[in-house]
């Protein structure tokens, strides 16, 4: 007994000493949370003998206080961060503060408008036609055979540090041919000397040939093959070259295979792309096919950020790929961070970059911006924030609870999480609970750039276009029943908590070509009532489905219900409640649905060879540009005719003219009212049951400040701002230790262990009969 | 014993090229080529030219078992050699694993992961078993009265809770309501203890059900053997009999039956790795079959065999080193 009393001193006594101990005691991270006072150091380690262009540098780095630190969380790990080859939203998170291309998204100003970042400007597009003559800015579209972009880079913007750059006192690359030694090195950071230089036009032109390496494979490579001049041409020289030099090298090694990480550096600088030039430093020129004035969008993308050739060079050597030294996992750029910590499995944290040039906060937003306090920091050097800490959360109920102690500065919504957030008013808004209130947290709601859509395949016979006028008809009839059945008001509320805006139409609200209001409402399947719109009751689709030859649902040769299938992913038990709503939806019209859920691969196979008859997918915006939403349904588009972005395989000549028509054409009425007209056709067609647009809810502490959701710039964390002293007080008052349930359990225990001890001593008193016989060996 | 173990070792590698081609078959039988490219590129903009590229990048673009065009050049191996899965395959048993699809390098990943899945594992499995032990013993010497019935209650009920509770329940009184620990991370360094203390408590309690039951039964499987009843005879304690004679006898299906596990506590744990944010091996599988990574797959069912059969082969030595009367042969 007095043993176990002596244990319980012994626990409690270190339980109390670990409370003593200062910072609290549930701080998921290992660097204190709370500001310990400490200036801001560069992670970069630098020499003595480091050259002067990194010292002048980094001198100009001004060390703060606080340190502004900000805690966020990535789910899903990102897999590339060049970017010639990045293209997820989960990398976007890295690369957009780490790069930065010509231009970029105003952060406050909608609808999304680009500004210039490493551009000095913005161009203005030259046409020409195929003689080379100059044409007005309004030419139309059939007569211009060339554009040309000529784009000035701002002058004096400087790398991050990197040892890419660094050269000795001869002004020779020091780290360029490591050769065995190239094997000790981690990360860039480990390098005595870093060094840095100036951006210049050469380096855009570099990255642009670069998306056109057989060896990195670039998902835009057959895009901007079209438009780009010279670059599929330029893709397959260096294919057929590589392949020749595989070859040769299988030949002279006698290997079974030669991989990619075994072929010398591929120096772009050697090859030309006749399309785009550095007419000098400073100035980079872009020829394209045809007009494409969306190609400047493609200009905000980290596609096209600077890559030098002495960081290609560089991370071509030997030894390093093994130890993932390479520009896929450490990004060189001259944004306002720098990649210094890379686990892509748990951590990645991103410092300042002390090169960087600083830059304006924005003096100018939408209405609405000053009164939210995002205009208080007008003019001042961003970035604000010194250091960004991602953390891999991979399951939401540690993510919601580490954000509601204060180690994360804002959190999304999960359905997990909804009701403990969110509460709705009389007025259908979404309001926060008192709890999160309490805690001084804020709700900002967006709507998405985004479409969900369920789609009939064109070229399915029972659901699709149809040969002849008459089963063009009939198949038009059956589709517009099924949108009026279809309640997607319902869907949003029973599946996303209400978290999305019923669709209309092909076009997504704030941006050009969406209409809002009575004029934009799709009178297809809603009545207008008390100017609202109010969807058209099941008898009006029942009449349709009349009309279109299956009274009351039903198959006119065989009398049995009309059966149709959807094809979808998913079938897990979660799907469950999901495909029972669609069934419900359909039986509304006494339709079978059949659900055939599949996987990924499957279902993009059905969709890819046209065997699927309805189906359901969504789109985000790569571009603020109506033509990003109206190809989706563009005939040449096909995706089983010509492996396009048309999954719904629909044609219509009309649409597929006034496209063409709209595609070239700048922002203007005479457009507008085109996209009105391609709007039109669709809700009349129905090749998509228009489901909903997503609204994104972010909910945000109180010490974070400047934050404005932007689903298209990405390079957002420059803009933020972080009250540290706030956070450290609320994380404070939130997390102070609670220590007296701990000797309650442990008396409890106890208590449970104490007849047992006692029934042990009787028993052993009882059963223990000669304890010296058993001492002695037998023996008395 | 040397002899057997050879032989054990060489039966072994042809269970891995087994495994190995069944993991292949599996594999392919799923996805094509074609659909891990699609797949690796993104939802958007997919030409035929990038999935082929990408395919020719990373060796992909040959058949998948049998080249029928090596026929034509007169060399009969290179329709077996010039396949996906001899280029694939035959690496591995040198020790290469090559590169996942985001281009990182398995084995520095393996590694990597290796040591936090460890950091993890073992303290649970030395500390589980140790307590599952020691209670089992508790109710073996309690057998036949209320505090065993109680006792084995207590375990049917912990064995029926879902692993999940445990964690979810932990994370909740330790980490949100009493403020003691971190809800989830990880760190390399000294630091890691703050993070691996929960984590542990909870992997210890949750094994503590079946563990317990299970020695248990094992103990009173021995408790009336006629040696039991010879030290007994002989006037030793109960205790005595327990901790001395009945343990060092129970201890041999547990000790091999632990071995045996012992190799695999590398792989980690799936799913308390992921709600601590422990950056383990746990879920470097499952999250290789979702992104249809095949070079992460089946390194990591070979790693996962080869581990098996070295559990096994330690399983056999173990049986010698527990139980003089086995001999291998």
């Amino acid at each position: 007994m007095l043993a176990v009393f002596q244990h319980f001193i012994l626990a409690t006594a270190v339980l109390l000493s670990v409370a003593c101990s200062p910072g609290a005691l549930n701080d998921p991270y290992v660097e204190p949370t709370v500001d310990s006072g400490a200036s801001v150091e560069s992670p970069v380690k630098r020499s003595d003998t480091a050259q002067s262009e990194t010292e002048s540098s980094s001198a100009s780095f001004v060390k703060r206080h606080p340190p502004q630190v900000l805690y966020t969380a990535f789910t899903n790990r990102p897999k590339h961060l060049d970017p010639a080859q990045s293209y997820t939203s989960d990398e976007a998170e890295f690369t957009y503060q780490v790069y930065e291309p010509l231009f970029q998204y105003h952060y406050l100003k909608r609808p999304y408008s680009l500004e210039p970042l490493a551009a000095a400007e913005m161009p203005v597009p030259v046409y020409l036609d195929a003689q080379g003559n100059s044409l007005g800015d309004n030419a139309p579209a059939k007569s211009v055979a060339t554009s040309v972009y000529i784009i000035k880079i701002k002058p004096d913007v400087k790398y991050q540090p990197h040892p890419a750059f660094a050269r000795s006192e001869q002004g020779e690359l020091l780290y360029h041919n490591l050769g065995a030694e190239a094997a000790k090195y981690r990360s860039p950071l480990d390098f005595k000397v870093q060094g840095t230089r100036e951006l210049k036009a050469e380096d855009y032109l570099y990255e642009i040939k670069r998306l056109a390496s057989p060896r990195i494979v670039s998902p835009i490579l057959g895009h901007m093959g079209e438009y780009i001049q010279g670059l599929t041409d330029l893709a397959k020289g260096l294919k057929t070259k590589d392949e020749a030099l595989k070859k040769e090298m299988q030949a002279k090694a006698g290997a079974l295979t030669i991989k990619a990480t075994d072929l010398p550096w591929l120096d772009m600088r050697k090859h030309e792309l006749p399309g785009v030039k550095a007419l000098d430093d400073h100035t980079l020129e872009i020829r394209i096919n045809g007009k494409y004035p969306q190609f400047i969008y493609w200009l905000a993308m980290p596609f096209f950020a600077p890559v030098p050739w002495e960081a290609d060079a560089f991370y071509s050597q030997k030894g390093f790929v093994d130890n993932n030294l390479v520009l896929d996992w450490w990004p060189v750029g001259t944004g306002p961070y720098m990649l210094t910590e890379n686990d892509p499995n748990s951590r990645m944290v991103m410092s300042r970059n002390p090169n960087f040039r600083g830059e304006p906060y924005p003096a100018e937003g939408e209405e609405g911006d000053a009164a939210a306090g995002l205009l208080a920091d007008a003019g001042k050097t961003m970035p604000f924030i010194d250091k960004v800490i991602f953390t891999r959360e991979k399951e939401a109920i540690p993510y919601w609870n580490k954000f509601l102690q204060g180690y994360y500065d804002s959190s999304g919504v999960s359905s997990d999480t909804f009701d403990q957030a969110i509460r709705s008013s009389s007025d259908g808004s979404a309001g926060l609970t008192e709890e999160m209130e309490s805690k001084g947290i804020r709700l900002e709601t967006s709507l998405a750039t985004s479409i969900y859509y369920l789609g009939f395949n064109w070229l399915d016979p029972v659901v699709g276009g149809g040969n002849g006028e008459k089963e063009v008809l009939r198949a038009r009839k059956l589709r517009q029943a099924i949108a009026i059945a279809v309640d997607w008001e319902e869907f949003s509320q029973i599946f996303t908590n209400g978290r999305a805006v019923p669709a209309h139409g092909p076009m997504v609200p704030g941006l050009f070509g969406h209409e809002p209001g009575e004029a934009g409402w799709n009178t297809q399947v809603f009545n207008i009532v008390d100017g609202k719109p109010v969807r058209k009751p099941v008898s009006d689709a029942m009449k349709l489905l009349e009309e279109a030859g299956y009274p009351g649902g039903l198959n006119p040769v065989s009398k049995q219900p009309l059966t149709l299938a959807l094809d979808t992913t998913g079938g897990g038990p979660g799907d469950k409640a999901r495909f029972d709503w669609y069934r419900k939806q359909f039986a509304k019209l006494n339709i079978q649905l059949e659900i055939r859920a599949t996987d990924w691969n499957r279902f993009q196979e059905k969709i890819r060879k046209g065997n699927s008859q309805l189906f359901f997918l969504g789109w985000n915006a790569d571009y603020p540009d109506p033509e990003n939403f109206l190809f989706l349904l563009y005939g040449p588009n096909s995706r089983t005719k010509t492996a396009g972005e048309n999954a719904s395989n629909y044609s219509n000549p009309q649409y597929d003219r006034l496209f063409e028509q709209m595609k070239t054409m700048p922002n203007s009425p005479e457009r507008a009212s085109i996209i009105a007209e391609m709007t039109d056709l669709v809700q009349e067609d129905v090749p998509w049951l228009f489901a909903f647009y997503p609204q994104n809810f972010g909910l945000i502490h109180e010490w974070f400040s400047n934050v404005k959701p932007n689903d298209l710039a990405r390079n957002d964390i420059k803009y933020k701002r972080i009250n540290t002293e706030l956070r450290e007080k609320a994380q404070n008052s939130w997390n102070s230790p609670v220590w007296w349930p701990i000797p309650l359990i442990l008396f409890v225990l106890i208590l449970f262990a104490l007849p047992a001890y006692i029934s042990w001593k009787r028993r052993e008193k009882q059963l223990g009969l000669r304890e010296d016989l058993a001492q002695g060996g037998g023996q008395p | 014993m040397i002899s057997y173990l050879v032989r054990r070792i060489l039966y072994g590698l042809l269970v891995l090229v087994g495994v190995n081609l069944i993991t292949f078959m599996l594999f392919f039988q799923v996805n094509s080529p074609d659909d891990m490219a699609r797949l690796a590129l993104g939802g958007k903009r997919v030409t035929q030219e990038s999935i082929e590229q990408w395919k020719q990048e990373r060796g992909y673009n040959l058949p998948l078992l049998y080249n029928s065009n090596s026929e034509s050049t007169g060399h009969f191996v290179d329709s077996f050699t010039e396949t996906i899965f001899f280029q694939k395959s035959i690496p591995m048993f040198v020790g290469d694993f090559g590169r996942a699809d985001d281009g990182r390098d398995i084995q520095y990943e393996i590694k990597n992961r290796a040591l936090p899945s460890l950091a993890l594992a073992v303290p649970v499995f030395v500390l589980g078993l140790l307590l599952n032990i020691t209670f089992s013993l508790i109710l073996t010497f309690f057998r036949g009265t209320y505090l065993d019935l109680s006792g084995v209650v207590l375990c049917v009920l912990a064995m029926s809770i879902s692993g999940l509770f445990y964690i979810i329940g932990g994370q909740f009184l330790f980490s949100k309501t009493l403020n003691l620990v971190p809800i989830s991370g990880f760190d390399p360094g000294v630091e890691a203890w703050r993070f691996l203390l929960l984590p542990v408590v909870v992997g210890v309690v949750a094994g503590i059900g079946g563990g317990t039951r299970w020695y248990r039964t094992i103990f009173l499987e021995e408790i009336n053997k006629d040696y039991v009843r010879t030290a007994r005879s002989k006037g030793l304690s109960e205790t005595q009999v327990l901790s001395r004679h009945v343990l060092r006898n129970g201890l041999i299906p547990i000790l091999t039956g632990s071995v045996a596990v012992i190799p695999l506590l590398f792989m980690g744990s799936l799913i308390s790795e992921s709600f601590f944010g422990i950056p383990g091996l746990g879920s470097y599988t499952i999250e290789a079959i979702q992104s249809q990574d095949f070079g992460v797959v089946r390194a990591m069912v070979f790693l996962g065999s080869a581990l098996y059969l070295v559990g096994l082969v330690l399983t056999d030595v173990a049986y010698t080193v527990a139980d003089p009367r086995v001999r291998l042969s």
